[in-house]
């Protein structure tokens, strides 16, 4: 893996992270960080899905939109191959591996809606990352996605026993928390280049 | 007569503050978090969110008749992201500067859960007319919450409103605030205001 392949890893990883510094895919960061073990589970979907639709999405757009001259149409496009590739991941996996599909069950659907998937395929191509880049950049977010909802949810299991003041029980405490840890996330900017 | 308008004002005003969709409900907060920079921002995005709320609205409701229940969910998906493809091109050709300032939060509207819920929720049980405002209802509730947010941002972390300096020079502007932590801590304590108005007025 040559210097610019990890530079752009670490980048969609830690200085450009996905959730505390883009702002993409906050709902399952915010609704299915409660347990360390069910972050985990989500953090692994959204890698699996995250570089599967971002090769599929790819390989549309430079092979279909591009040549046939329907750019315009890629909202469409995109949307629509997310969503019937979770479909189809989800009745491979229920066939082909029970486990797996046990594990990751029902948070599969979830990522559909996601909008860290959509917004990582939108980026390789405004970044007009090749196929290799497209892929280790989908690698790097979603490995950026786990750090963060995992770190994130054994911090909120603390905040159980932790004194709060009354009206910012709830949601309010959590948003704060969220406030601080993007800001150590933020002291890693320009580390990995733009 | 009198009952209708009841209702159809109730429709329009339960999305501003009952059913505030980002103050109460939590949803549509990837864009509310990413692009309140600025007012001007904040107000972009409202508006092409209200925009593409209204138009998905209106036309889930009138094809409604037509489209099998199973096969919603995908019908509502194509007709949202027509509309967004339109504003993503209007705003490309009238407003250049703003799409460049809003970037992948244009095209990724179609996955601002405001929209697909209610689609989902009201407008493929309604008519028309009820769709159309609360189409309206929600998007001015999603306007006003993210113009509160990103005057609060602007002013605090830049001293000024819409461009223009409101706390004068001696102000030395909090930067903390129009970089992403602020977004979380914001929101976080406006939460948090809205939560100790409410339990007082309750008691």
């Amino acid at each position: 893996m040559g210097p610019e392949l990890l530079i752009i890893l670490f980048s969609a990883m830690i200085a450009n992270n996905i959730i505390l510094i883009r702002f993409l895919g906050l709902c399952p960061f915010f609704g299915v960080s409660n347990k360390v073990e069910t972050s985990l589970s989500m953090g692994m979907a959204v890698l699996f899905v995250m570089t599967l639709a971002t090769t599929v999405s790819w390989t549309i757009y430079y092979f279909v939109l591009l040549p046939f001259d329907l750019v315009f149409l890629r909202t469409v496009f995109f949307i629509l191959v997310i969503a019937s590739l979770v479909q189809l991941v989800e009745i491979f996996m229920k066939k082909s591996f029970p486990v797996l599909y046990k594990a990751l069950g029902v948070y599969l659907p979830l990522i559909t809606t996601n909008c860290a998937i959509l917004g990582t395929a939108f980026l390789t191509v405004d970044y007009k990352y090749n196929l290799i880049e497209s892929v280790v950049f989908a690698v790097g977010v979603s490995l950026g996605f786990m750090l963060a909802i995992v770190m994130f949810a054994s911090m909120r299991e603390r905040l159980d026993t932790a004194p709060i003041p009354e009206s910012l029980k709830g949601y309010p405490i959590i948003f704060i928390l969220a406030s601080i840890m993007s800001l150590s996330f933020l002291g890693f900017a320009g580390m990995f280049g733009s | 007569m009198q009952d209708r308008i009841l209702y159809l004002w109730n429709t329009f005003y339960n999305g501003i503050l009952r059913e505030n969709p980002i103050l109460r409900l939590m949803i549509g907060l990837c864009p509310t978090l990413a692009v309140s920079t600025s007012l001007t921002n904040s107000v972009g995005m409202g508006l092409a969110t209200t925009f593409v709320l209204v138009c998905s609205n209106l036309t889930v409701s009138l094809i409604r008749p037509f489209v099998p229940s199973g096969m919603r969910i995908p019908v509502f998906i194509v007709v949202i992201s027509t509309f967004v493809t339109t504003v993503d091109y209007m705003m490309l050709a009238y407003l250049p500067g703003l799409h460049a300032s809003l970037g992948v939060f244009v095209p990724l509207i179609v996955v601002n859960c405001i929209i697909l819920g209610r689609a989902e929720a009201f407008a493929y049980k309604n008519d028309a007319l009820p769709a159309v405002l609360d189409g309206l209802g929600m998007g001015a509730g999603f306007l006003l919450a993210i113009s509160l947010m990103g005057s609060i941002r602007e002013i605090l972390g830049n001293g000024t409103l819409l461009g223009i300096s409101i706390l004068g020079q001696s102000y030395n502007p909090v930067t903390l605030m129009i970089l992403p932590p602020g977004a979380f801590l914001v929101i976080g304590f406006l939460m948090g205001a809205l939560n100790m108005m409410t339990k007082k007025g309750a008691k």
